[in-house]
């Protein structure tokens, strides 16, 4: 196993929609600086959007909404808890992004008269900006990625980021193909590796069958928590409505603009805005736990040319193998609905809100540590999201670079990281890591699946923390089971993390993702706040309120409570 | 520690007759890094069984020589 030494001037951790937008921007910004994108898998299909996208969650156009309208649904949708102003960015520099894209060949659903062609799926305004041909979405970024001249590393994972005096001095990670030990110089750094798409057990087992890509572990997380950085709303879980064992999304967003909707057995509506929230998956589990579950995504009380044009969307662009799904069981949605279930959990800022804690420059609480998309505490975010904070942190890396020099890395950070990366193949009969996974995820699922209950919580975190141990008897075989590895290190660090939190907050918020059955109430007086985690200096997880930021958009929160549920 | 050797049935099946040696696209592709090349033959097989069912290496082999299945837990 050999050592690779790198340098860059601004190194993208993640080329997927965040990464490698914050690359093209840092490079737009300042053409002659040297920008790198580290990437665990490839850049041409990767992360989320790796086979396209149906359609834009997020999108204010001009005409049809504006970015106080966006600031205020987000603010009422995630309970008050939020930085607005963060938020609000979204909305503002969102449509600038879909007309650069467009620009690029990204192609967006026009009306015949030319106009975007927006689709109400919130409570209150249209954002829902469909794309049936997405697909080409990842191909095309990375040929604006090679256009604008940035470095790209392949199939290399970060493991850790390096932080010297109070300030990032670039990361180490694996090449998960030939092992070798990477260590990447940088002046700053942006952290885009998706959610934590791995902490719960899906339903059918299988470790990998998870509504995110199975790649986005919670690196980030965790990455961003050993390097100083500060967390946030971690206890507001990701919590989804998805389609039974298949576990992807079914999608009402695609298809109730054209009719369809949530129903439960009896074919009844019971919730009345199919836009994922916490508030909308409590509905869901409460209709699972009267009898009348299970609830199921209805169309086929629509004409069956309507259905072969949402076929046609749902099986061709982000998650292509919906179509196959259905027909190897027989199943159509000229006669079935669509039977769904609730996931496991996870933790995502890109749908619903705990995050690692930036502000609206996408700035960490690290100096030169920036974070972007779904692992950013953005409410709400989605995909253009993901890329509008890309694009914040791309440009305003490059300007805190200025006047920065490279640091030598610190000779004794390198030998324990190395150390730790590399001790599952000194010991190859080692317990393998896929049992090593189940168990810890399983646990997730039995001690923090909502509704919390307190005495369950306290026995997860002490087998949480106990299973920091535990990891020491995994073994590996090659580099890639290497990878599988410090995945399940990363996947414990997020349980932990989660488990603190949604202890820490005694109160109940975000409907079913913190759900908290000794405080089944909002308790707006004592916690009107954040949760932070982060790390201290004796090396514990330590836990603080932080006031939410003051709102640029006036909302009054007694007045305006979101509730979606049909009496 | 002692360990075994278990069967699983995997998702994704190439077909060999059509699998060119040289090339390498779907491994190239896949996110989760479960596709190799095999060493005798120099045909692409699954030698890891994670999968996302995402189809980026069925869309981008040259001749058809994949097929991804639903893996058999979720199927
Ligand atoms: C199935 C699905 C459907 C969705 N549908 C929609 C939709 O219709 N509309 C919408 O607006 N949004 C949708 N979203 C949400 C949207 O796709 C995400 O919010 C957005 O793409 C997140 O971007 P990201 O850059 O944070 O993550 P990703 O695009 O997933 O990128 C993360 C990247 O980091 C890499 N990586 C991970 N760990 C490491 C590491 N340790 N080292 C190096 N690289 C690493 C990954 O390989 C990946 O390339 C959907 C999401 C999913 C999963
Ligand atoms: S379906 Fe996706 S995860 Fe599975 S082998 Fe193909 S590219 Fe890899
Ligand atoms: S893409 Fe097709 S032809 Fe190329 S290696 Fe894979 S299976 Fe063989």
């Amino acid at each position: 196993m050999n050592t690779q030494y790198l340098k860059t001037d601004f190194l993208v951790v993640g080329g997927g929609t965040a990464g490698t937008m914050a690359a093209i921007k840092a490079k737009q910004a300042s053409p002659e600086s040297d920008v790198l994108i580290l990437e665990k898998a490839n850049i041409r299909r990767s992360g989320a959007i790796a086979m396209g996208m149906d359609g834009v969650n997020t999108a204010v156009i001009p005409g049809n909404s504006t970015p106080e309208q966006y600031a205020r649904e987000i603010t009422i949708a995630n309970d008050g808890i939020l930085n607005q102003k963060a938020v609000y960015e979204t909305g503002r520099l969102g449509f600038e992004v879909i007309q650069e894209l467009e620009s690029w060949g990204v192609k967006f659903q026009k009306d015949h008269e030319g106009n975007y062609d927006l689709k109400q799926v919130h409570r209150v305004g249209k954002y829902v900006l469909p794309m049936p041909e997405g697909k080409d979405l990842k191909k095309i970024l990375s040929r604006q990625v090679k256009r604008h001249k940035v470095n790209v590393t392949n199939r290399v994972m970060a493991t850790r980021v390096m932080v010297q005096d109070g300030r990032v001095t670039g990361a180490v990670g694996l090449d998960v193909r030939s092992g070798d030990f990477v260590v990447i110089q940088a002046n700053a750094v942006v952290l885009c590796t998706g959610a934590c798409g791995r902490l719960g057990l899906p339903a059918s087992g299988y470790l990998y069958g998870t509504y995110e890509n199975p790649t986005n572990a919670g690196d980030g997380y965790s990455m961003a928590y050993h390097a100083g950085a500060e967390l946030t709303n971690i206890e507001c879980f990701q919590i989804n409505p998805l389609i039974k064992d298949y576990n992807g999304p079914a999608c009402a967003y695609v298809a109730s603009p054209f009719g369809a909707y949530t129903a439960n057995a009896e074919g009844h509506r019971f919730i009345n805005c199919d836009y994922w929230s916490g508030q909308m998956m409590l509905e869901v589990w409460k209709e699972l736990n009267s009898g009348k579950g299970p609830v199921h995504l209805k169309m086929y009380h629509l004409d069956d040319d309507t259905i072969s044009e949402i076929e046609s969307i749902l099986w061709d662009n982000e998650r292509p193998s919906r179509g196959r799904f259905h027909q190897e069981r027989g199943e159509n949605y000229r006669t079935h609905g669509v039977e769904m279930n609730i996931s496991e959990i996870g933790l995502c800022s890109g749908h619903s809100a705990s995050g690692v804690w930036v502000n609206e420059k996408a700035e960490t609480t690290v100096s030169g540590l920036y974070a972007a998309g779904d692992m950013a505490s953005v409410p709400h975010n989605y995909m253009i999201g993901a890329f509008v904070y890309g694009r914040i942190a791309g440009q305003n890396a490059m300007e805190h670079i200025q006047s920065l020099d490279h640091v030598e890395p610190d000779a004794e950070f390198l030998a324990a990281e190395q150390a730790r990366i590399y001790q599952p193949l000194q010991q190859p009969e080692g317990v393998p890591h896929t049992q090593m996974e189940y168990k810890l995820r399983r646990l997730v699922n039995d001690y923090l699946q909502p509704p919390k209950s307190p005495n369950k919580m306290d026995i997860g975190l002490m087998k949480f923390v106990a299973y920091e141990q535990t990891l020491e008897k995994m073994g590996a075989k090659d580099p890639h089971e290497l990878m599988r590895c410090m995945e399940v290190h990363f996947i414990r660090d997020c349980a932990e993390m989660a488990a603190r939190a949604s202890l820490y907050r005694k109160e109940s918020r975000w409907g079913l993702y913190h759900y908290r059955l000794d405080y089944p109430e909002k308790n707006n007086e004592e916690w009107f706040c954040h949760v932070n985690i982060k790390k201290n200096k004796a090396g514990q997880m330590e836990l603080f309120k932080r006031p939410v930021e003051p709102y640029v958009v006036n909302v009054d929160l007694e007045e305006e409570v979101y509730d979606v549920a049909v009496r | 520690m002692a360990l075994t050797t278990q069967r699983v049935d995997v998702p994704v099946i190439v077909d060999e007759s059509k699998c060119l040696e040289k090339c390498v696209a779907c491994i190239e592709v896949c996110p989760l890094d479960v596709l190799v090349k095999n060493p005798d033959t120099g045909k692409a097989y699954m030698k890891y069984d994670e999968c996302w069912f995402c189809l980026p290496c069925e869309k981008e082999c040259p001749t058809n020589a994949i097929t991804v299945q639903i893996p058999f837990l979720l199927r």
